[in-house]
């Protein structure tokens, strides 16, 4: 009777340090370069998505904006933050480059076409990203340390029970949708 | 999103590419075989390997007619994976890792799920499969050439011609973009032969200017009889060449090229 008492709290305590523990152990965290407040342009300065991560004019996503897209509004500090600040003498000025991590970013095998999921299909940003065009703060990138993924990849569940409809960039979650629209592609349809 | 799942279904269309490969135009010059390299990300191979071990996701047979010299006649035969419609590749991959696209009809190689068993390349009888011996190197500086819409193979896998998936997603998105259902592309070796002796064309539309040269009396295709229906078609007006279509080995027993 004792020893099965003490052989049930054992076992929980190691799952519950397990549950606890796995995902720190698992997931690093790197800071980004620079805070980023989606909201204030997306809020004050009456911005959308595609104000900044545009399509090049061949209808190709062009990703993470570039130094010179934030140039051409901030050549100087429109604000008064340290942030601010900080872009214009660090990045505008010497016109280098902010290393931004991305969350999204896929394997390397993976194709994805922003064209036609946004473009034809008519997907939101949202659908798939969630209302990041709404944070104040650029959250840590977190990667897994055995892939190198992003953890956006996966979703901030580990369980994954209850997540968002956004969360999770998995093949299975790319998959569902697909399903559900009766748009099923091939292994290289989407892999290359 | 019901408009969006629409639009989708109606560019599910289906295509069954095929090429048809001119022998008699094919000057052997081996142009499609490094443009499809560096296509496709093909690492330079090591020093230590061989006609064996080295991958070429397709090469050019130099095959010589029986005559003896001063009568001897050359054809050079670019091989590459033909895109069977009954793939014998797929029937015997334990891992489901080789996968006959329905909407397209190019067979693909997920290198992902591949463990090397190496079955598909016994049952290929066109040796159009290479191992990857060795982890793919690029010398340094060379690895910026790499194209980004393939991505490289590792050590331990299979591949395969895929027809030029990238250049197939480009095209894809290019097609959805202009709001159009055909999608139309080259690939790298049809794209670089001076000689614009290869040819891809969609099997499935009628109109399709590849359907009037499939149909031409020097069309044939190799190994028929096995019955694997492959999609590659080549012409020839000399005898001799067609008759190489059915023999088992373009030189005897060995698939050297300078046998």
């Amino acid at each position: 009777m004792r020893s099965g008492f003490f052989f049930f709290a054992g076992a929980a305590l190691m799952l519950l340090g397990g549950w606890v523990g796995l995902p720190k152990a698992l997931y690093k965290q790197q800071a980004q370069p620079l805070d980023f407040t989606h909201k204030a342009h997306v809020v004050k300065a009456e911005m959308d998505c595609t104000s900044c991560h545009d399509f090049r004019q061949d209808g190709s996503f062009a990703g993470i904006p570039r130094i010179d897209n934030c140039a051409a509004c901030h050549a100087e500090p429109v604000g008064t933050t340290a942030n601010e600040k900080k872009l214009v003498e660090k990045y505008v000025t010497p016109e280098k480059e902010i290393g931004w991590l991305v969350y999204s970013r896929q394997p390397i095998n993976t194709r994805f076409s922003h064209a036609i999921h946004v473009r034809k299909a008519e997907l939101k940003c949202e659908r798939c990203h969630g209302e990041h065009g709404k944070t104040e703060t650029l959250r840590p990138f977190e990667y897994n340390v055995v892939s190198g993924y992003s953890r956006d990849i996966w979703g901030r569940s580990i369980s994954r029970l209850r997540r968002a409809s956004h969360e999770g960039m998995k093949m299975d979650d790319c998959m569902d949708c697909h399903k559900e629209k009766g748009a099923e592609a091939g292994c290289l349809g989407c892999h290359r | 999103m019901a408009a969006g799942a629409k639009e989708m279904n109606k560019t599910n269309r289906k295509y069954r590419y095929g090429m048809v490969i001119d022998l008699d135009a094919c000057t052997g010059c081996g142009a499609c075989v490094v443009a499809c390299a560096v296509e496709n990300n093909v690492a330079p191979a090591p020093a230590k390997v061989n006609d064996r071990t080295s991958i070429t996701l397709m090469r050019v047979f130099q095959v010589k007619d029986p005559a003896p010299m001063p009568a001897r006649k050359t054809v050079f035969v670019p091989m590459m994976c033909m895109q069977c419609d009954d793939p014998p590749c797929e029937h015997v991959c334990p891992q489901q890792a080789v996968e006959l696209d329905p909407r397209t009809g190019i067979v693909d190689q997920m290198v992902q799920r591949c463990f090397g068993c190496r079955y598909c390349m016994a049952a290929c009888p066109y040796h159009a499969r290479y191992f990857n011996w060795f982890d793919p190197e690029w010398p340094a500086g060379m690895e910026q050439t790499l194209n980004p819409a393939v991505a490289p193979r590792m050590r331990g896998v299979v591949e395969k011609c895929d027809l030029c998936h990238g250049r197939f997603h480009e095209a894809q998105d290019r097609a959805a973009l202009e709001g159009s259902d055909n999608i139309t592309y080259q690939p790298a070796c049809a794209e670089s032969c001076p000689a614009q002796a290869i040819r891809i064309g969609d099997l499935q539309n009628p109109e399709d200017p590849i359907q009037d040269q499939i149909r031409k009396p020097e069309t044939f295709q190799f190994l028929v009889k096995l019955g694997t229906k492959p999609k590659m078609f080549y012409q020839s007006r000399r005898g001799w060449v067609k008759r190489l279509a059915e023999r088992a080995s373009p030189n005897g027993n060995s698939n050297r090229r300078d046998a």
